[in-house]
């Protein structure tokens, strides 16, 4: 708290800390966000992606050695092939189905997904080195930042503009807002929608992935840590509202100072301010920042 | 569907109590304690279905109030060395309490939030009791709990266990049946048309968030006396999850279907762990069958035999 008042220059790293953090989560976020937002499915696995992204960068960058990049790429890729065979082989016979229906085969998938992460990869810690040219600090002047974590800060923003373009600009992005408001008259215009959605889960999850593998360096790949990201993502969809692309992004950023500040200000215990804010928020606003209230009846 | 309990139900119930009653006789030590784990297990599975199967909610986090129950039992007996008769109740109504704040949350929304931020409570629970070391000794759990010596033993333990699970399980079919237990239904299963006709129905869905925490608190307290010790694993969502498909597997459209699923599910958990150390993908197939062929569970699965051979017969 003291080094926070008397030292602008580690409040600033603070302050950098929690825009990395931030856009590591909305990365994250933003694929569980788009996929309700249009499928209406709160995929419970989507913890599993962003721990198999991780892993993928795992083996990619460090078993095979072929570089950071190539295992950015290759999480997104190994996602979006898991979502294929997900939304086509399971997905697509439960949409008419009940919700609760839904969330039990996501769960279903995280139960076996979590275990065969365990078969592939082991229960051990596994540790992947941050890439070359990126493994030092910046000069930003007055202090030195990790020059990792500012890539990260970069990133985010990127992926949040190219979303926004995809969905706000784009032909296809507005076939994809008209299947969120009427799935059937859109059907009936000739529109593909079963595309639509399969594409859309397939963004979603390669978006879990490359967080993942983003992550890697900074929390090492190993079981269990599906169930922290996805209970941190439900937090910020919560917070800034499902669906909706400004609220991930906002979320991430909000969840990211109040966790990385609070961790400073009462050290341990991060978690249970996000949760305080989680509270406030749906005290005043129980759809989220950026929501639109639910609808009423079934 | 009628409500009313059915002679064929009442005589099972009788019948079930009876032979639990008989168990120690069997002089098993081993199915004293299966015996005694999978009661545990069904009142905490008859307890989450009052907010599933009852007021239509999915809570996808009531591991914490079985955690909750279970942790304040074991800290008031041992660390401050309360006996029961105080400890007990007092575990009780802490996971009531816990229950009615995050139920105060959660009802404001419905649904899939619901389920996610039920989730997300429970993770809470799970991290401060990671976290708060001191209390609830952390991730090495809290062992050593302080039995009374008047249950301190198999059998006595395990005919304390069947008093106050048989109590609870009357109390809960009591409530669920009950004008309170009806309105549920009327929440469930239409939660508009219900608040037309005048049932405040954020409240209802609150009071049996409240019930359901409660009687989670009961099995939680009594578990923690049986192992000796709280896990934070008993508040991680897997429990939860656990929990939630033990009701589901049963069915929770019948009162008594949540005890027949978590029987069932206690005893493939067994068998399975004997074969193989992947018990979650065993879950996982279990999970997909409920949600592709068993929607309404096993007591749905037996009615639907039941009709097709009622059929045959009176052809």
């Amino acid at each position: 708290m003291d080094m926070l008042l008397s030292s602008p220059s580690f409040a600033f790293m603070q302050v950098l800390n929690s825009i990395s953090l931030g856009m590591n989560l909305f990365i994250i976020a933003a694929g569980l966000s788009l996929i309700f937002g249009v499928l209406r499915v709160i995929n419970f696995a989507h913890g599993v992606f962003y721990m198999f992204g991780a892993y993928i960068m795992y083996t990619v960058s460090k078993d095979l050695q072929l570089g950071f990049v190539t295992g950015i790429i290759a999480a997104a890729a190994g996602l979006s092939l898991i979502a294929i065979i997900i939304e086509r082989g399971l997905f697509q016979w439960l949409y008419d189905k009940e919700h609760l229906m839904q969330l039990l085969l996501t769960f279903a998938i995280v139960l076996i997904m979590g275990d065969l992460a365990k078969i592939i990869w082991g229960t051990d810690q596994l540790s992947v080195s941050y890439p070359e040219g990126l493994a030092g600090a910046t000069n930003l002047g007055f202090t030195f930042y990790p020059t990792y974590r500012l890539m990260l800060c970069v990133i985010g923003p990127l992926i949040f503009l190219g979303l926004w373009l995809l969905v706000e600009k784009t032909r296809w992005g507005r076939l994809t807002r008209a299947a969120t408001q009427d799935m059937e008259m859109l059907s009936a215009l000739g529109i593909n929608v079963p595309l639509i959605y399969v594409t859309i889960f397939i963004i979603g999850s390669a978006l879990a992935g490359v967080g993942g593998s983003l992550a890697a360096p900074i929390n090492s790949p190993t079981p269990g840590m599906d169930a922290t990201i996805i209970v941190e993502c439900f937090v910020i969809v919560i917070i800034g509202g499902l669906g909706s692309l400004w609220g991930s992004f906002v979320g991430a950023l909000i969840y990211g100072f109040v966790f990385n500040f609070g961790s400073v200000i009462v050290p341990n215990w991060q978690d249970v301010f996000a949760f305080l804010l989680l509270m406030i928020v749906l005290l005043i606003r129980p759809w989220g920042l950026f929501g639109k209230p639910e609808r009423e009846g079934h | 569907m009628s409500w009313n309990i059915s002679r064929g139900v009442s005589i099972t119930c009788f019948i079930v109590v009876l032979l639990l009653v008989c168990v120690p006789l069997a002089e098993s030590r081993y199915l004293i304690d299966l015996s005694t784990e999978i009661m545990v297990y069904a009142l905490f599975a008859l307890s989450l279905n009052v907010i599933i199967g009852f007021s239509g909610n999915v809570s996808f986090g009531h591991a914490a109030y079985f955690a909750i129950g279970g942790y304040a039992n074991a800290i008031l007996l041992t660390t401050y060395g309360w006996p029961l008769i105080f400890s007990f109740p007092a575990a009780i109504i802490l996971s009531a309490v816990a229950a009615a704040f995050v139920a105060y949350f959660c009802t404001r929304l419905t649904d899939i939030y619901f389920a996610m931020l039920t989730l997300a409570f429970s993770m809470l629970v799970w991290a401060i009791a990671f976290k708060w070391r001191s209390v609830t000794g952390g991730d090495d759990g809290f062992v050593g709990v302080d039995v009374p010596s008047f249950i301190d033993g198999r059998v006595p333990f395990f005919y304390f266990t069947l008093t106050v699970v048989t109590i609870s399980c009357a109390m809960l079919w009591l409530i669920c049946h009950s004008a309170f237990g009806q309105t549920l239904i009327a929440v469930r299963e239409n939660l508009t048309r219900a608040g037309f006709i005048g049932v405040n129905t954020r409240m209802m869905r609150g009071v049996a968030f409240v019930i359901a925490g409660a009687f989670a608190g009961v099995a939680g307290a009594i578990f923690a006396m049986y192992n000796r010790g709280v896990y934070t694993e008993s508040a991680f969502w897997a429990e939860s999850a656990q929990v939630l498909i033990m009701t589901l597997l049963g069915g929770m459209y019948s009162f008594f279907g949540p005890a027949i699923g978590a029987a069932a599910l206690y005893l493939l958990e067994r068998f399975s762990n004997e074969y193989t150390e992947y018990w979650p993908t065993v879950l996982g197939g279990i999970l997909l069958i409920i949600v592709l062929v068993l929607p309404d569970g096993l007591v749905g699965l037996a009615k639907r035999i039941k009709t097709r051979f009622g059929r045959v017969n009176n052809q």
